[in-house]
Parts: C-alpha cells; sequence; structure tokens
C-alpha cells in the first residue's frame, strides 16, 4: 500500500465509506437516467417495427450493435485483469483498483448480454437459445461463457465485500431501514473471524484462478463469432490473441478513467496516489504494446500479400471510405497513448485521463472497424442490391439505443458506488497496519496477513 | 442409361414423377413394369427406365407420387423426401439475364425487389475475359456454412440435400448470413407485407409463405413444387432453359425441354461449384459461359450509353 501518512481507521472508513450524492452526483444519475430514457423509447419502437429502424441491411447484417457488445465484452476483461492476473503476480498496489474494476466488469458484461438481445431480429424467442441449443455454434458456447463469467465476476466483486458490508451494517445506524437490512442480509453473518477469514481468502484465490480461463474464454469466443466465418477481414487465425490483448488495453484504460473520476469527486487522493497512476500508465504501455504487435500481424501480413479477396478490404480500410477513421484510431487510440506514457511526465493524472479517455473512444471505434467494413466486401458482387447497401450509416434510433446501452452499464457503476464502498475499506486498514493490531482486535476484527 | 425420355405433354410435371417413382420401380422391378404395359391405352402416359437398364412405357394413372400432401411441417419436413438427393445446374452459356426466373421466383414466393431469393449478377472473371450472367441462389451446400453456426437448428441440411429455415424458431441472429460467403440469405428487417394467399401453412417448405419479422429467408429449392412432382419455379420461368433441376441419385437432370445424366453433363460441360475452395461443397453445378447461345448485353449500360450519346 502505497499511503503516505498512517491513516486512523475512523478516518479510513469516514474517507471510503458510500456517500448520498452530491449536486454533481445527482445531475449525472439525471443525465444516464435521460440518455437511458431515450435509449429504452427508440428500443421500444424497433420492438414494434423490426430491425427496419436501423441502417442495417442485408449484406451489412451487423452493426454498431455488435461492435458495442465487443467492446462491452472487451471493457468486462478488465476484472479479471485487476483482481486476478494481478493478484496471482503478487502485484500489491492494486488492492484500491480491484472493486473498481470488479464493478466495472459486472456491468459492461451485463450490458454485453442484454445488447446481444437488442441486436437480435426475435428477441421474443431468446430461450430458443436455451431450448433449442445446438453446441456446435459460437453463438451457444457465447452464452455459455457470458454467463459463467457474468457468476463469477460477481462472486469477485461480492466476496471480497463482505468484511465492508459487515462494517456497513454495524456501523451504520442512521441511514435507511431498507439500506440496513440490504447490509445486514447481504453481510450474511460475517463476523471476521479467523476461520472466515481463512475461508474467504480461500475461496478468492480459487476464483481469481478460475476466472482467467473464463476471461480469455469469452473474448476469444467473442471473436470467433467473426473468425469462424469464411469471409475476407474476419477469416483469421490471428482473432483470438488481438481481440484480447485490445480488450486488456482498454480494460486498463477504463480503469485509469475511473481512477481519475473518484479520486477528484470522492477525494481519495490518499488512497489513489499519484504513484497509482504512474504504475498503471506502465501496465497500460505494456499492453497497448502487445496490442500493436497483434495489429502488426493482423494488418501487415495480408497487406503484404494483397490476396485477391482481401485487399478490397484493406484498401478500404488504408486509403478508402475508412481510412480517416483507421488511421484515427490506430494513431489516436494506439500510438500515441504508448508514446506519451512512455514519458514519466504522461504519466500524471490529467493527462493519463485524456489519453485513456482516446483510448477507450478509439477502442469503441476500433470494434466499429473490425465489424463493419468486412461486410461490404463480399465474394459475390452487391450489384443487384440498392445502392445504399453498400454503405453502412447507423441511424438516430441506433446511436440512442447504443448510447442508452452505454449509459446503463455507467448507470449501474454509479450506484454500485453509491452504497459500496469503492476501495476495499477492510483490506485497505488490514495492509496499513500490515497485519498486526491491537485495535481491530479489539473491534473484532481478526487480522489477516495475506498468504500468496 | 442415354436419357429418360418423357412425353411432350408437360415434360417438366412427368420428369419429375419419374423421380418420384424411381424408388418404387428399384423395390418391384420388372412387375410393375409388366403390369402397366397391358393397360397402356390411356392418354397420360411416361416412359421409365427399368432397373434393368429397359425403357418402358407406363401409364401415369398407375403411378403414385412419393407424397402429395401440400403442407408437410414439423419433423417430417425436417428429414427430406426419402430416397432423393436434390441438385441444380445452372448453364451459364444459355443466360441472357432474362430475368423471368427472378419474376417467377419472386412471385410465387411473395418476394419482391430489394428481397429477393435468385439474383441474377454481372460476372467478370477477369479484366480481359467477356463478362456474363451468374444467376445466384442458395446453392444448398453439403458442407453448409450457415447450418454450422446455427445457434437454435432453425436453420438445417435434410437428407436430400435441402437446407431449409424454420422461421418459427429463428431468433434473428443473423449468424447465418455472416457465414454464407456467397450472401444468399434475406432478412425480414421490418414486418413482411401480408401476402395474399389461400395456403396457411407453415412448414419450412413453403419459403415465403409463412414470412415473420425479425427471420431470415433464402431459395429452397421449391420442394412443394417438387413434392407435387413439379420443377422448381426459375426452372420452368427460364425460356432458355438455363436452369438443370433433378436427383443426384438418380444421375438425372431435366430443365423442362431435355433430360440428361447429371455426371455426363458436368462431365463434357466442365462443370464447376462456386468458390470450391470454401469447401462448402454446393448442390450446384455451373456449366461456364462458354460457346455462348447470346451475346453479353448489359441493358442498363446501354441504357446510359444512350443517354450519354
Ligand atoms: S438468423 Fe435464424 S437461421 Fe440464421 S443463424 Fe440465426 S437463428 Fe439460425
Amino acid at each position: 500500500m502505497d499511503i503516505n501518512k498512517v491513516q486512523s481507521n475512523e478516518q479510513i472508513e469516514k474517507d471510503l465509506m458510500p456517500r448520498a450524492f452530491g449536486p454533481y452526483g445527482k445531475l449525472w444519475v439525471v443525465f444516464l437516467l435521460f440518455i437511458g430514457g431515450i435509449g429504452l423509447y427508440y428500443y421500444v419502437q424497433q420492438l414494434r417495427h423490426g430491425l427496419v429502424v436501423t441502417g442495417l441491411r442485408d449484406y451489412t447484417t451487423w452493426g454498431i450493435y455488435i461492435a458495442n457488445f465487443v467492446f462491452f465484452v472487451a471493457i468486462s476483461l478488465v476484472g479479471s485483469l485487476m483482481s486476478a492476473v494481478l493478484k496471482l503476480t503478487n502485484v500489491k498496489w492494486r488492492t484500491p483498483l480491484t472493486r473498481i474494476s470488479e464493478m466495472i466488469a459486472v456491468a459492461a458484461i451485463m450490458f454485453a448480454g442484454l445488447i446481444i438481445i437488442v441486436d437480435m431480429g426475435r428477441p421474443d424467442r431468446f430461450l430458443n437459445v436455451i431450448f433449442h441449443a445446438r453446441i456446435q455454434s459460437p453463438i451457444t458456447w457465447d452464452v455459455i461463457v457470458i454467463t459463467t463469467y457474468l457468476f463469477i465476476s460477481m462472486l469477485l466483486l461480492y466476496l471480497p465485500l463482505l468484511p465492508d458490508l459487515a462494517i456497513m451494517r454495524d456501523r451504520f445506524k442512521t441511514i435507511p431501514k431498507w439500506q440496513q437490512k440490504m447490509y445486514a442480509f447481504m453481510a450474511n453473518n460475517w463476523k471476521g473471524t479467523s476461520e472466515q477469514h481463512k475461508i474467504l481468502n480461500k475461496s478468492v484465490m480459487l476464483l481469481s484462478v478460475m476466472i482467467i480461463p473464463v476471461a480469455f474464454g469469452i473474448h476469444t469466443v467473442t471473436s470467433w463469432l467473426f473468425a469462424t466465418t469464411l469471409r475476407p477481414g474476419w477469416d483469421s487465425t490471428n482473432f483470438g490473441p488481438y481481440f484480447i490483448s485490445g480488450a486488456f488495453m482498454v480494460g486498463a484504460g477504463a480503469v485509469i478513467a475511473t481512477m481519475f473520476v473518484f479520486r477528484k469527486f470522492y477525494g481519495l487522493h490518499k488512497y489513489i496516489t499519484l504513484d497509482h497512476f504512474d504504475k498503471m500508465g506502465r501496465l497500460l504501455v505494456l499492453l497497448s504494446l502487445v496490442y500493436l504487435y497483434f495489429n502488426v500481424n493482423e494488418y501487415f501480413v495480408p497487406a503484404y500479400k494483397m490476396k485477391g479477396s482481401e485487399s478490397a478490404h484493406l484498401k478500404e480500410l488504408f486509403t478508402g471510405a475508412y481510412a480517416p477513421l483507421f488511421w484515427s484510431v490506430q494513431i489516436g487510440g494506439m500510438l500515441i497513448p504508448i508514446i506519451v506514457l512512455l514519458f514519466k511526465k504522461g504519466r500524471t493524472p490529467l493527462i493519463m485521463f485524456v489519453i485513456s479517455i482516446m483510448v477507450i473512444v478509439g477502442a469503441w471505434f476500433k470494434r466499429f472497424l473490425i465489424v463493419i467494413p468486412t461486410l461490404h466486401h463480399p465474394y459475390f458482387p452487391m450489384d443487384q442490391a440498392p445502392e445504399a447497401w453498400s454503405h453502412y450509416t447507423p441511424t438516430f434510433a441506433e446511436w440512442c439505443i447504443t448510447g442508452g446501452s452505454l449509459a446503463g452499464a455507467l448507470l449501474i457503476v454509479t450506484f454500485l458506488v453509491r452504497y459500496f464502498p469503492i476501495i476495499p475499506v477492510e483490506e485497505t486498514i488490514e495492509e496499513q497496519k500490515g497485519g498486526t493490531n491491537e485495535l481491530n482486535i479489539e473491534r473484532g476484527y481478526q487480522p489477516q496477513i495475506e498468504k500468496i | 442409361m442415354e436419357k429418360h425420355i418423357i412425353e411432350p405433354t408437360n415434360p417438366r410435371r412427368d420428369f419429375l414423377k419419374t423421380a418420384a417413382i424411381g424408388v418404387a420401380i428399384a423395390s418391384c422391378g420388372s412387375a410393375l413394369c409388366s403390369c402397366n404395359k397391358s393397360n397402356s391405352n390411356s392418354e397420360d402416359q411416361v416412359v421409365l427406365l427399368s432397373p434393368e437398364g429397359e425403357l418402358v412405357t407406363v401409364d401415369s394413372s398407375a403411378l403414385k407420387a412419393a407424397n402429395k400432401s401440400h403442407c408437410v411441417s414439423g419433423e417430417a419436413s425436417r428429414k427430406g423426401i426419402p430416397g432423393k438427393k436434390f441438385v441444380m445446374v445452372v448453364d451459364l452459356a444459355r443466360c441472357k439475364n432474362a430475368q423471368k426466373c427472378q419474376e417467377s421466383c419472386d412471385k410465387n414466393h411473395h418476394t419482391q425487389y430489394p428481397k429477393e431469393y435468385l439474383k441474377v449478377l454481372k460476372m467478370q472473371d477477369n479484366p480481359s475475359a467477356s463478362p456474363y450472367w451468374q444467376p445466384t441462389m442458395c446453392f444448398h451446400c453439403d458442407e453448409p456454412p450457415c447450418v454450422k453456426v446455427c445457434p437454435v437448428d432453425a436453420t438445417f441440411k435434410r437428407d436430400d440435400g435441402l437446407v431449409l429455415i424454420d422461421n418459427d424458431r429463428c431468433i434473428g441472429c443473423r449468424f447465418c448470413m455472416a457465414a454464407c460467403p456467397y450472401s444468399q440469405r434475406v432478412f425480414n428487417w421490418g414486418e413482411p407485407e401480408k401476402i395474399e394467399s389461400e395456403i396457411t401453412c407453415k412448414s419450412p417448405e413453403k419459403s415465403g409463405v409463412n414470412t415473420t419479422m425479425g427471420t431470415v429467408e433464402k431459395c429452397d429449392f421449391c420442394p412443394d413444387m417438387v413434392r407435387e412432382g413439379q420443377m422448381p419455379h426459375c426452372v420452368s420461368a427460364c425460356p432458355n432453359g438455363v436452369f438443370y433441376f433433378g436427383d443426384e441419385n438418380e444421375d438425372a437432370v431435366s430443365n423442362g425441354e431435355d433430360t440428361v445424366r447429371l455426371s455426363k453433363l458436368l462431365a463434357d460441360r466442365a462443370g464447376y461449384r462456386a468458390m470450391e475452395d470454401l469447401g462448402t461443397k454446393p448442390r450446384l453445378y455451373y456449366l461456364p459461359p462458354v460457346n455462348r447461345l447470346f451475346p453479353f448485353e448489359d441493358a442498363a449500360e446501354t441504357e446510359e450509353d444512350h443517354s450519354a450519346n
């Protein structure tokens, strides 16, 4: 832990425990509800009139819903990165960031599932996916891994919350009845005995190991939705690692952005320090370099060969209609972040916040570029179809629904933060005291030494 | 076994009847042939090929079509017509983009531009080669990529070779459209227009009849017509005999005028399948556009030329 001055436990609790929304918080929630409400309105229109309200047509059959789906799945990988990969590699500074990451992960994966239902022509028949499931379809695999991932992520969010829930149960006496009840229910008889700590540590450890293959699974299977087809641009064996590396990169970007926002609005400077930004900056550079490597493989090798069926697709990206977007995303969303963050001066909170927004926006449009242009280059010519079908312009309704889903995911994060501490309180206390403290025993919270 | 010879009255209809009873003859052999010979004074007669390779004339009233029912749904529609392996051959040398196939297909499947099961594409293999017209439709592949990816078995492969869609099960994920390298699937983006038809059959064999919002459709090789002993609509509509349809098990295909041996036709005319290297094994063969019946003309281009002058 990198807390410069040792804080008293009361201070830590006061700083980290959830608080009611301030005026900005309220405004933020109203804003998200507004965007989400518009999205919902247009989704009802879509349910009534069909997918005709979108810019999708035969040939361009998948659009920004699917791009958004891939984006959500990608972002959700951050949970496993921060709470599992860094835990298993024994990185200590991650403690204040794990919960934010898990919250983002749970919100993102929930909306990944929702947006895929939004994309379905017949959402009313969704249960066919279970009743008539066929195991050879990558969609079935996706349904299986996404539910598994959602489940494990929720556990990874919930279990480490237990000690904090107990604190809230025991100390928050002035909050509304339902909230007291909720904490009591969720704290589930947590007393903080060493026995309970042992079980908790073991389960979290087990889940951390389990979530890594599942995390790789969700994004690899998501990439296979494309890679298992025969289309130029998608027909690539590089897609699995390409997607995974991109996902870790945008996930790290999302953590940085959230870190910045909460640090600022919740005054968490003591807990999320400059050192955290520095470390996250280095991590982001590393992850971006890995992503860059897979990008080179994905684009350079086919471009070198310029195979007939691929060339139309590649030319459209490099010099054609999608070139401005393609180069902005590659340069602004990948190269510039790498360069800036390589310098120590670049790894300061505000610059990193800007960079992380570039990474996130770039990542969203990168998914757009992965999903859509390929569909404009089928093997057979499209000349019998109406001219308009050879382009794709998302409609207003489509943007609103997509925006609504993003707002919804942010709303979930916002409410989780409203009712649960974003930084693990108990763990922070423990780490600060190095595990031996009379105060803890006095209050009934047993000392706990992390043995990894 | 050179040819099936068919009475000229209604060749298309009879050919398929022949096809439908092929199995029956094979099992009862010459007994059936003799009994029909004695009874051959009715007008509607067909000449059939016996298992021994002899041509015999048979009264068509003595023949029972395999299955006359109009609406085959449920499990039966997922099995296919027993003993059959349907196949299509498209002779590119004869196509002049008359678009009769497309019109007939649209009319009978209640579809409308731009949602069409059959498209005639203008193709040019390389800059020096002359362009040609290529009718395309679902190829009913033996290794169908669309069937592989469907999560709910809404699109399926039958024993008789057909790939069909159950519009009551499809969830509209459009994965099959992404998977089909030939772009032959169409989607009901909005509520399809109510069709005026007395048929209310909900069967994967009646594409276009049971059309519903948010589901995919495509060419089905008209199994309803085939069950009635008739040719798919495009085959009978084409004035130039471009389309040959038949049964691979019988090694016979017909374009309505000529009935020929499939293997010989493909061997003699260098039949090929679209994008063989993708490994989809289409059930539709093309005969290359050599020694063409018509010079290539593009109505759209000629119009443009006129207006430019
Ligand atoms: S759109 Fe329908 S037929 Fe196609 S894969 Fe999805 S469920 Fe199957």
